[in-house]
């Protein structure tokens, strides 16, 4: 066939990018495809794909959108985790002349889908699943504010996730580090698809992120159940919503700067180049104004929960509301205001330096302040030990240490010394794992009864505790050794024999934290198994404090029967303690917004024209482009988008619920 | 969880003895007081943190459901003097680290040439600085000696106790410049120039690397530091002065072709203007140079014709594609000789003569002077001539 032909149609896709050559990939591939089979067989013989596409993968309900990012977030987790064992191996073995067992093509790749999966596809859907879930239950919402766009947001961030997987075998990921930096990653020195893959993958990703972020700022401001004023809302509320403000504000600037990065490598432009007037700094400026927020975009929703744990397991107030949200706001503020810490060693004046270092240490005065407030609610509380509690006093101990050297490293001259060091990979290891991480395993442990109606084990959950926080230790202490021995970050083999010891340990940290991750898997299976004997009736299985309690678990479609009113930031526990009387009669038809399969259909196509311009497939861009607008007006004509649970039906689910709620008293 | 923490650093404390901390035991001056600077942060900082971590535990064990002998108050949230001390204790840390921060900062200003030669060793009118010129090449360094006329790659010599004056680029990715033992690092970039002031103040065998992820090769990509003594710093130059090879444009041009670990080389001679030729981004042959490029754009650039003033690129590192839409690559084609292009004025920041003001008065400002005063506006500056 005529070659102009087969590349018209197929761009710079052929069988080369199929990476047959390399084992590691063919056996990844054969262990993921034959899971996939399984998978499929499995949802095919038990006749669920109706089942799914209806009652899931089109649902607008906030509560079944939170969990599917959930479960996203955690199948990216396994893949992340497996890149992060493989670099652990090769550090561990490339000494003594040993070249290790990844050649630089792939083991550069390896540190890159990493940081990008860790980061995007990891932490980013767990925060999202998380406060899709709670949010609206807490603030005694129906739903969303945009019950839709949520549903189109998830599918974006799908399709983000699975043109960074499809790169594993399909041609290849970026080998540049996770925030490609030009102009290594511009077209004359990475001509390949990989950083294609990378842009398009978070292109796609972050319109999910942006919309998605608009909407919670939407809810939060606009759907609070009556009574709750801004400084009556749940701590947890607080932070999502300042989160939300940080990702509408900041995501838009990653939006255009890959959007600059790939004009230079499509059209040839010259925004980051070394030639014709480019400047690659302007490059690491904008992308660190999006990524110093987006620190704080997860780890805030990671006080929040650790503020209503912490609440209810001592059973006792939050100490400190009011200094609480003062200080969220004021890190919210002050995130915009340090990115320059990123790189004090590319050459800024003195004076640029201090300013941004200083900036930097202020917003340890909040974070500090939040620290003692937890403290403080400790203190005389009656502290029940249950996971959620036990994952945010460890979380306590380890960010201590994580802040600590972070504010070490905000001092420019000691990140002179420092900077790009493994000390770095292990302070930034330390507050993401420390904070964001056991945050998000404390909220899981304590809302999983909330969303499926029985508690996670504690046992395995304590195995996968213990594993996960002695892992951590092991794996990044090393680290910081090795760090203040002047070993710098991403590197591939080693020659000083000495060094060995510590990345040996690490690797034994690694392994201990993958014991972790498989506890925490059993814990879910076991849980799964035992769910008749670890069963919540009540609804409020920790004596909690805010409104998401005082619903049934799982809550029902529309949430709230009646909208609560709200006298108290602690709404639930005032309830409690006044005496709250469920309504039992009087129930009217609720109006709910319908399922659509407009989202999914959306994201898919976007997802082909990611896959299509990674590859210069042109016609398939413009086919699924026009595609893409043609569906999204299409969807403008719908007019069946809501409907009314009849009122006969809400008193059956509300009766069910009061029967349930009788034989737990008895019993 | 304590016995945890404990028994996970026993094995390290093992450990420690053996090893080499050049960050804690650094031999040079700038890294000594950057050391120090890490340790006094790091203690004031366990001021507070000590006993934050202290409490933790401590309230973790007082307050347990089982021990009803503690008091308990579930409305207790507030207390006005508490919230004071939380809020003012860390913010008291950060005035003293805030405050450590900017003389630090200024003090130990890479670009700022060195006032001492170590904490005792006021410096002298006799200590002229070393220049090296540093490259980061894919995947080497390319070290020059404008003062002796030699070069060498992937090896750095320099005598104890004289400051060096780095001057730093690179020819194609970002890399870091960065030698632990003797100062702080600063990164390597195509078409800038960056600046490092260290002194080292130990004879000896150090490692310096690329602390900046550069590519294929970056694993590979170190070099030995020798610091030797005055009589072994000239036999060393004496060496490469008597190797045979040379450093002109076609060499650099071969030599900075991507290559991995590259063993030592020495040169005995060095085209003088190589390294501005290599910052200003103009080796090949017909390139303008950046710096010829930007005072034509000062003066309001070539206009509409300027657009006619370039010819194809046939030479690339990477035998660069271009971009799948847009036009072939090009390059900018020179106007002057290299001989032409004039040095930019000299922005050296100057150590302070008197460490009075150092003692948090304020640092007096570095001298700026601009580098084109005729036209120093962006908006009442010349308009292009040739537009109208």
């Amino acid at each position: 066939m005529n070659p102009d032909l087969i590349k018209m149609i197929f761009g710079r896709l052929n069988l080369d990018a199929l990476p047959l050559h390399e084992p590691i990939l063919v056996g990844t591939f054969a262990v993921v495809a034959t899971g996939g089979l399984t998978l499929f067989a499995i949802v095919t013989y038990f006749r669920l794909w109706t089942y799914l596409w209806r009652e899931w993968f089109t649902t607008v309900d906030h509560k079944r959108i939170g969990i599917m990012y959930m479960i996203l977030g955690i199948v990216m987790l396994l893949r992340g985790f497996a890149d992060a064992l493989m670099m652990r191996l090769q550090q561990a073995i490339a000494f003594n002349g040993s070249d290790g067992y990844l050649p630089a093509h792939h083991y550069d790749q390896v540190f890159t889908a990493h940081g990008v999966i860790m980061i995007f596809f990891v932490a980013m859907p767990l925060v999202t699943g998380l406060m899709n879930y709670v949010v609206p239950l807490q603030i005694g919402a129906r739903d969303v504010s945009f019950p839709f766009l949520n549903n189109f947001s998830f599918w974006m961030t799908v399709g983000g996730a699975v043109l960074v997987m499809m790169s594993l075998f399909v041609g290849e990921f970026a080998r540049t580090g996770w925030l490609a930096y030009p102009p290594l990653s511009n077209i004359g020195y990475s001509p390949d698809v990989g950083v294609d893959y990378y842009i398009w993958g978070l292109q796609v990703a972050g319109v999910g992120t942006t919309l998605s972020g608009i909407n919670l700022v939407c809810t939060i401001v606009k759907l609070r159940a009556p009574g709750m004023t801004m400084m009556k809302m749940p701590v947890f509320t607080w932070t999502s919503l300042c989160t939300n403000v940080l990702i509408v504000a900041s995501f838009p600037v990653l939006t255009a700067v890959l959007a600059l990065l790939s004009l230079d490598r499509y059209v040839g432009t010259n925004f980051f180049t070394n030639d014709f007037g480019g400047n690659p700094m302007m490059y690491v400026n904008l992308i660190w104004i999006w990524g110093h927020p987006e620190v704080y975009i997860l780890v805030l929703p990671a006080f929040g929960i650790f503020s209503e744990v912490t609440a209810t397991f001592s059973g006792k107030r939050l100490f400190g509301y009011t200094s609480m949200v003062y200080a969220t706001v004021v890190i919210t503020i002050l995130s915009y205001l340090v990115w320059l810490h990123h790189f004090f060693t590319m050459g800024s004046g003195a004076s640029v330096n201090s300013f941004f270092g200083i900036t930097t240490m202020i917003i340890s005065i909040p974070t500090g302040a939040k620290m003692f407030n937890w403290l403080f609610t400790m203190y005389r509380g009656r502290i029940r030990f249950e996971l959620p509690m036990m994952w945010t006093v460890a979380f306590m101990l380890t960010f201590v240490i994580g802040g600590m050297t972070g504010v070490l490293l905000a001092v420019p001259p000691a990140d002179f010394v420092l900077h790009n060091s493994l000390f770095l990979i292990a302070h930034f290891h330390n507050v993401i794992i420390g904070g964001v991480l056991f945050g998000l395993f404390a909220g899981i442990n304590y809302w999983f009864p909330k969303a499926f109606g029985f508690r996670l084990d504690p046992f395995w959950g304590k195995l996968s505790f213990w594993f996960w926080v002695s892992g951590f230790y092991f794996a990044f202490m090393p680290l910081y050794v090795l760090g203040l021995m002047g070993v710098t970050r991403r590197l591939r083999v080693f020659d000083d024999p000495s060094l060995q010891i510590w990345f040996v340990i690490a690797a034994f940290g690694a392994f201990l934290i993958l014991l972790g991750i498989g506890a925490m898997l059993v814990q879910f299976a076991v849980s799964i198994l035992r769910r008749q004997e670890l069963k919540d009736t009540t609804g409020d299985p920790w004596d909690a404090r805010t409104l998401e309690w005082a619903t049934s678990s799982p809550p029902p479609d529309y949430n709230f029967a009646f909208t609560p009113v709200v006298y108290d930031n602690d709404a639930w526990w005032d309830m409690k303690r006044r005496g709250y009387r469920r309504p039992l009669t009087g129930f009217k038809p609720i109006h709910m917004p319908s399922n659509t399969g407009t989202g999914i259909i959306l994201a898919a196509f976007a997802t082909v024209m990611g896959f299509a311009l990674i590859w210069y497939i042109w016609w398939l861009a413009a086919v699924s482009f026009v595609a893409l607008l043609a569906v999204a007006i299409g969807h403008t004509f719908n007019y069946h988008r809501d409907f009314h649970i009849p009122a006969d039906e809400v008193v059956r689910a509300e009766d069910a619920r009061t029967r349930v709620l009788a034989a737990g008293a008895q019993t | 969880m304590r016995a945890l923490k404990l028994l996970a650093l026993l094995p390290f404390a093992a450990l420690l003895g053996g090893c080499d901390f050049v960050v804690l035991t650094p031999a040079g001056d700038v890294a000594v007081q950057q050391r120090d600077l890490v340790v006094i942060s790091t203690v004031l900082m366990l001021i507070i943190v000590l006993p934050v971590m202290a409490l933790t535990i401590f309230f973790a064990w007082r307050y347990r459901q089982s021990n009803t002998a503690a008091p308990y108050e579930p409305e207790w949230d507030h207390s006005t003097q508490l919230e004071l001390v939380i809020w003012s204790a860390p913010l008291l840390i950060i005035i003293c680290l805030g405050a450590l921060t900017w003389m630090g900062t200024h003090l130990l200003d890479p670009y700022r040439s060195l006032g001492r030669i170590a904490a005792d060793k006021p410096i002298e009118s006799k200590d002229a600085p070393l220049n090296v010129e540093v490259v980061a090449l894919d995947w080497k360094w390319l070290f020059i000696y404008p003062d002796y006329g030699v070069a060498a790659v992937n090896e750095l010599a320099a005598p104890v106790d004289r400051p060096i004056r780095f001057r730093i680029t690179a020819s194609s990715v970002m890399n870091s410049f960065y030698i632990p033992a003797l100062a702080g690092q600063i990164y390597a970039m195509p078409g800038m120039e960056t600046k490092l002031h260290a002194v080292s103040n130990k004879e000896g065998t150090y490692r310096g690397f690329s602390a900046n992820y550069s590519g294929a090769g970056f694993s590979g990509m170190h070099f030995e530091f020798k610091s030797l003594s005055s009589a072994d710093f000239d036999k060393w130059i004496g060496t490469a002065r008597a190797s045979g090879s040379m450093l002109g444009r076609t060499d650099y041009l071969q030599l900075e072709r991507p290559s991995q670990n590259d063993p030592v080389r020495l040169y005995r001679s060095v085209d003088r203007d190589l390294y501005k030729a290599i910052l200003n981004m103009c080796v090949e042959p017909g390139k303008m140079c950046m710096s010829e490029m930007m005072a034509i754009d000062a003066k309001g650039g070539l206009g509409r014709e300027g657009f006619n003033n370039t010819l194809p690129l046939t030479y690339d590192k990477y035998a660069r594609r271009g971009a799948p839409l847009g036009a072939s690559p090009t390059f900018v084609a020179g106007i002057c000789a290299m001989d032409e292009i004039k040095d930019a004025p000299s922005r050296d920041v100057l150590a302070p003569l008197d460490l009075t003001p150092l003692r948090g008065v304020g640092l007096k400002r570095p001298p700026f002077s601009p580098a084109h005063p005729s036209s120093t506006s962006l908006l009442l500056g010349q308009r292009p001539k040739s537009d109208s």
